[in-house]
């Protein structure tokens, strides 16, 4: 079996986000189906930005919102497809509370042919009430096409 | 903070500001000058990988590297007496990150009385070939 595919298929069993870099933040996956995940990140004095205030760098929840979004276009897929972030964007409403775990939400809006479309929430109490909101779009290369490419 | 104070004198380190900052010690960024221009450099390590089969580093690790560029651009530059706080930030994603050692350099695109406008650049090991670019604003004060 070749790698991508190996891959893809171990990724999607995981919940396409049991990557080396989120383990190393501690993040740990909620939910992950239907174009929707879920991640929560406890708290880790490791994580902060900003040493006068205690909350945690702005680079940390980038990282998160990437991961969200990108396991909920993983979630949606109906063929198997590498996931590559085209963009981010992301407004952040207000600092997060220190010592205080994050909870990272995110939907697919819309699989094109070739590129989908996220949002993802950051919060610590309710949705309602977020403490950064992204939008993320993403490339699809699927994994025939991706074998073909390699041929080349 | 004293040592953003510092960071923001004329010939400060900046190293010292970013050993300063949890995060950032715990990715292993460095800061160097060269040629006056302040460069940051963060040297693979197998933690920070996003997609085992390219392998690739994770976007996250990416944006963070970009932001605390711009950002650390903004407090040499201002003389920032406490760390900027970002609104809203843009990520674009041109190549994927191979595993390899990064470089990111920030610039104050326009700098208001209360906002920076910045962007940052970052490259692996060819500088005309950007990986990801990004742009923001942080809040001064």
């Amino acid at each position: 079996m070749n790698e991508p595919a190996e891959f893809w298929r171990t990724a999607m069993r995981k919940g396409m986000g049991d990557t080396a870099f989120l383990r190393a933040l501690g993040g740990i996956l909620e939910g992950y189906a239907e174009g929707r995940g879920r991640i929560r990140l406890p708290f880790q004095p490791f994580l902060v930005g900003n040493p006068d205030t205690g909350v945690i760098h702005g680079g940390v929840l980038t990282a998160l919102l990437d991961q969200a979004c990108g396991m909920a276009v993983g979630s949606a897929l109906r063929m198997p497809a590498m996931i590559a972030t085209l963009d981010l964007r992301i407004d952040y409403m207000k600092p997060a509370q220190p010592e205080t775990d994050l909870i990272i939400e995110s939907e697919c809006l819309k699989i094109a042919h070739e590129v989908a479309f996220t949002r993802g929430y950051a919060f610590q109490t309710t949705r309602d009430d977020p403490v950064a909101i992204a939008t993320a779009t993403f490339m699809l290369t699927p994994l025939d096409a991706l074998a073909q490419m390699e041929k080349r | 903070m004293e040592l953003l104070a510092r960071a923001g004198e004329q010939g400060a380190d900046p190293n010292a500001l970013l050993a300063a900052v949890p995060y950032c010690a715990w990715l292993g960024l460095f800061a160097r000058i060269e040629d006056g221009a302040l460069i940051l450099d963060m040297p693979f390590d197998p933690k920070l990988i996003g997609n085992p089969v390219l392998p690739a580093l994770h976007g996250g690790v990416v944006g963070s590297l970009l932001e605390t560029a711009a950002l650390v651009q903004t407090i040499w530059e201002t003389g920032a007496a406490t760390v900027p706080r970002p609104v809203d930030i843009t990520i674009d994603y041109l190549r994927s990150a191979r595993a390899l050692t990064s470089h990111a350099r920030g610039f104050i695109v326009r700098q208001g009385r209360r906002v920076v406008a910045a962007r940052a650049e970052m490259w692996q090991e060819d500088a005309a070939k950007p990986v990801a670019s990004f742009r923001g604003h942080f809040l001064l004060g």
